[in-house]
């Protein structure tokens, strides 16, 4: 109803006479009169308590499935209450970017925090303060790699396809042009690779694990890349990091991914986090915002943003990037998520992923006609067939409460399960498909 | 003040996951992780009192006056915090079937129909993350538009020497080449020039109304029609809508393309640099090249339908969903009669300041009445004082006031930009212009004392060159530094 305005309506008047105006039409001299509006065609404004009403009747519209077997890119994870209530402190909700470092060290120190964990979580060298999504990372990282002679991009098709489209659409853009590794057994193909590879090829993206959940041999399609001279950007589950090989350990010059799982919510989508790590060699290169450690005048430790020179408001149209404002919020949620979990903590909870996905393939397996439909390791998600059809089966479960697989265009299923998921759950969701199918 | 990292002891830690129920997996020899992984080990009164000491190094709205210009630095009600957090939207799936999710498709569709009605748009987006994304989504759509009526000569922007540097970014970031556009002696666009640039080559214009000096261009319509009749499109860059939304409307200045900050003008909050969200509203001959999932009314409710000449896709799924839910609590508050107000209020407060400043400072091109925000030039002082923009920017911060925006725009020599928004009382603002007189007046006494605030900051002024010199971008153990 209000509009959060403190001043009443005979204290703007009176602020409008100290000025010398007659009326806010004065004001808005500039404004030519035949454009402007006389009303808005929008309904009249509410108090907080029927505002409340409306969002909560359009929430309680919304299905909430206390039981998820489904990942494909947005994955329920245990979210400690350290997180929310950290993230939730007001001064950290409401603080812009941290343009002013004499009055921003607190903002400036847990980017700093940030960047130090996702280094140690990917094994790379240095990391930037985010990007919008993983896809959108996948995408700047790609835009990374283009020099004179190279401007390919091989992208798996392993990898998720809501990034493969976000990579095309970029490079629709910029006009690097999108090559596509094809999968083979659910792996990316090493010799199409191979094949793909020539002097115009400037970096390989490679999903781990893949969207079909598998293990992909990183280090051996890495160094195909290298061989031919491209850079190798691998694209990782932050969870899957604390036991699977770092890109570090697989060579990769960049690694990127969606932070979701690191104490963000589902939230049908967003607000996500991309995190972006480099080699030393890439960091100058690297978009969007750095933080650094320096001193201040009087030798304090102090942070700033830094390596502006790669930027927008430096650099204009030369910069490395546009990207401005960024999820430094989810990037503190990242932060505080890590440093709760501890190393021992991360490691629980992605053996708790890897184990829960075992017994839940199991169980749905146990069920005549779902079947494995690929051999060997995977981490949290894995890829059966289904013996009716897929739109039948979410209904049955959906039903029951729980959220069952994507179906994939092959009409299979691909499904999920992370330490959210108890034994108990996992039995009652066989249970349900034997009865619905 | 010490990290994380240094105040981590070797065995603590927060218990948070039970013991497993189920047999273990393992990884088959050679994927394994072998580095170690270094996390700090904390418990969770380490953490919580951690964030609380960094918390009081920070700044947001709450602790006080924030006139950070072309940042709208408005109050963010609470209520559209709690509202965001509402498990009906935070437990939802992204991939969840439409019938199971049809509140979210709600939002988006309802949030569409007010900012359409706001802007003069017939369609929009939520994808975009910030404005930047939203800047980057559009001129895709235009490079889309002119391909796709097979018009490929049209390879260039035109934008004004004043604009964000975010807008050539994402120009060049599209492939086109930028074309710069002088500003005429009142602020606004340089018709001649611009009349000059325009032409078969020009693919759009990207324009910031009111602009980055906070003055509304008078000439607006002639200069839309100038690009128009060279057969480009117009682009509204929103991030300065808060001065005229409700009053006047992008899409009837001729504007064909427009994104919006949710998190300036619709007071979602800054998160301390994000996440935004930059939604893009066009015209209804572009609503094909809009980005995939856009929210249509189908036989048994909202689906997203991918648009027939679709651009693709900006980042994963839709958006960031609950800063559109935020920002739709926040129209639905204000209404009608309330968007127009805040405008009215946000453009009051800056005249206002304004004039309490006039005759204290020199204001850059300061002779009509201003929008939403100022900006003052020190040129003059600094070549008396030698006291700077940015050291009178510093000062401010010991009397707990943010710094406006620093040498922004580029055309104003030691420019600081003042956006005071209309959340701010006749107080705040006397305070403020009381503070700035004081400074000016230190500026003559003892030009010294302001050359090295701030004095009570937790630390004085930072070594940017060393820090850019000798990058240090993560904590490294003393036992591991070379
Ligand atoms: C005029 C203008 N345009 C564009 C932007 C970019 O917006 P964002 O930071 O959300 O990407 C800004 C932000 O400061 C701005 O002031």
């Amino acid at each position: 109803m209000g509009s959060y305005q403190p001043s009443t309506q005979a204290e703007r008047q009176a602020m409008l006479e100290a000025i010398g105006c007659q009326s806010m039409d004065d004001l808005y001299a500039q404004v030519p009169p035949e454009m402007r509006l006389d009303h808005l065609d929008l309904p009249d404004g509410k108090s907080e308590l029927e505002v409340r009403r409306v969002l909560e009747g359009i929430a309680a519209k919304n299905t909430v499935f206390p039981s998820v077997f489904r990942g494909a890119g947005a994955y329920k994870h245990y979210i400690p209450a350290i997180v929310k209530s950290v993230t939730g402190k007001e001064t950290f909700l409401t603080a812009y970017t941290p343009y002013q470092a004499e009055l921003s060290q607190g903002v400036l120190q847990s980017i700093f925090e940030y960047q130090t964990m996702i280094c140690a979580l990917t094994g790379m060298d240095a990391s930037n303060a985010s990007i919008y999504d993983g896809a959108s990372a996948a995408a700047e990282a790609a835009a990374m790699c283009r020099d004179r002679k190279r401007s390919t991009v091989l992208l798996s098709a392993a990898a998720h396809p809501m990034v493969r489209r976000t990579v095309e659409t970029y490079c629709f853009g910029n006009g690097m042009e999108v090559k596509t590794v094809p999968v083979k057994n659910g792996f990316t193909d090493a010799q199409a690779l191979t094949d793909l590879l020539d002097d115009t090829v400037a970096c390989f993206y490679l999903q781990q694990p893949n969207y079909f959940g598998r293990i992909e041999s990183a280090r051996e399609l890495g160094e195909a890349a290298h061989a031919a001279g491209a850079k190798f950007i691998m694209g990782v589950n932050p969870i899957a990091m604390a036991v699977l090989k770092t890109p570090g350990e697989c060579g990769a010059d960049i690694a990127v991914g969606e932070g979701q799982p690191l104490g963000m919510p589902l939230s049908f989508g967003g607000p996500y986090l991309g995190f972006m790590a480099a080699t030393a060699a890439l960091t100058r290169k690297l978009p969007g915002r750095i933080v650094g450690e320096t001193t201040d005048h009087d030798g304090r430790r102090a942070y700033v943003l830094t390596l502006q020179a790669r930027e927008q408001h430096i650099r204009r149209e030369k910069a490395s990037s546009n990207v401005c404002s960024n999820q430094a919020l989810c990037a503190m949620t990242a932060a505080v998520y890590l440093a709760a979990m501890g190393p021992d903590g991360l490691r629980q909870a992605a053996e708790s992923c890897m184990a829960h996905a075992r017994y839940a393939a199991q169980k749905v397996c146990d069920v005549p006609g779902f079947d494995m439909v690929y051999p060997g390791p995977y981490f949290h998600e894995f890829v059966t067939t289904c013996p009716c059809k897929p739109e039948k089966l979410l209904a049955g479960l959906a039903k029951r409460g729980i959220l069952g697989p994507l179906p994939l265009e092959d009409g299979n299923l691909l499904w999920c399960a992370t330490e959210m998921n108890t034994r108990d759950e996992i039995d009652a969701l066989e249970q349900a498909i034997r009865e619905v199918v | 003040m010490e990290l994380l990292f240094e105040k981590s002891r070797k065995g603590r830690r927060c218990d948070l996951l039970p013991p497993l129920d189920v047999p273990p997996a393992h990884l088959m020899a050679g994927m394994e992780r072998e580095i170690p992984l270094d996390l700090p080990e904390l418990s969770e009164v380490d953490l919580t009192r951690h964030y609380s000491a960094l918390e009081r190094r920070a700044h947001g709205v709450n602790n006080g006056f924030y006139p950070l210009g072309s940042c709208t630095m408005k109050y963010n009600p609470r209520i559209n915090e709690e509202l965001a957090a509402l498990p009906g939207f935070t437990g939802v799936h992204p991939t969840q079937s439409a019938d199971t999710a049809q509140g979210c498709l709600e939002v988006l569709y309802l949030a569409e129909e007010l900012l359409c009605e706001i802007t003069g748009m017939d369609a929009m987006t939520f994808q975009p993350a910030a404005g930047a994304h939203g800047e980057f989504t559009a001129l895709l759509m235009v490079k889309k538009y002119h391909l796709d009526r097979g018009d490929t000569a049209r390879t260039k922007i035109l934008v004004p020497d004043s604009a964000h540097g975010t807008n050539p970014a994402s120009a060049a970031m599209c492939g086109f080449t930028v074309v710069n556009v002088p500003s005429n002696p009142e602020g606004g666009v340089d018709l001649a020039a611009l009349r000059a640039a325009a032409g078969p080559d020009t693919a759009a214009l990207m324009l910031t109304n009111p602009n980055t000096l906070g003055l509304f261009d008078p000439n607006i319509l002639e200069i839309t029609q100038i690009v128009h009749d060279a057969g480009g499109l117009c682009y509204y860059d929103g991030a300065n809508l808060n001065a005229v939304m409700g009053v006047v409307r992008p899409g009837d200045m001729g504007f064909d393309l427009v994104h919006l900050n949710l998190h300036k003008t619709f007071s979602t909050p800054h998160g301390g640099g994000g996440p935004g969200s930059g939604p893009v509203g066009c015209k209804k001959f572009l609503k094909d090249f809009l980005p995939v999932f856009h929210v249509e009314e189908g036989a048994d409710g909202l689906e997203f339908r991918d648009p027939a000449k679709s651009i693709g896709s900006v980042k994963g799924f839709y958006g960031n969903f609950t800063v559109v839910v935020k920002a739709l609590s926040y129209i639905l508050t204000l209404g009608a009669q309330g968007i127009p107000e805040a405008a009215k209020g946000a453009v009051l407060n800056a005249n206002y300041l304004r004039e309490q400043l006039r005759g204290t400072y020199d204001i850059a091109y300061g002779d009509g009445p201003c929008m939403h925000e100022f900006v003052l030039t020190l040129h003059d002082l600094k070549k008396q004082t030698g006291v700077s923009a940015m050291d009178v920017a510093k000062a401010l911060i010991d009397h707990g006031i943010h710094p406006p925006t620093m040498y922004f725009p580029l055309i104003v020599e030691e420019a600081l930009m003042f956006e005071p928004t209309e959340t701010e009382s006749r107080e705040t603002l006397d305070e403020a212009a009381a503070v700035l007189r004081d400074i000016r007046a230190q500026a003559d006494a003892d030009p010294e004392a302001l050359h090295a605030a701030p004095h009570h900051a937790p630390i004085s002024r930072p070594d940017e060159v060393k820090a850019a010199r000798h990058p240090v971008l993560r904590y490294t153990p003393p036992e591991d530094q070379a």
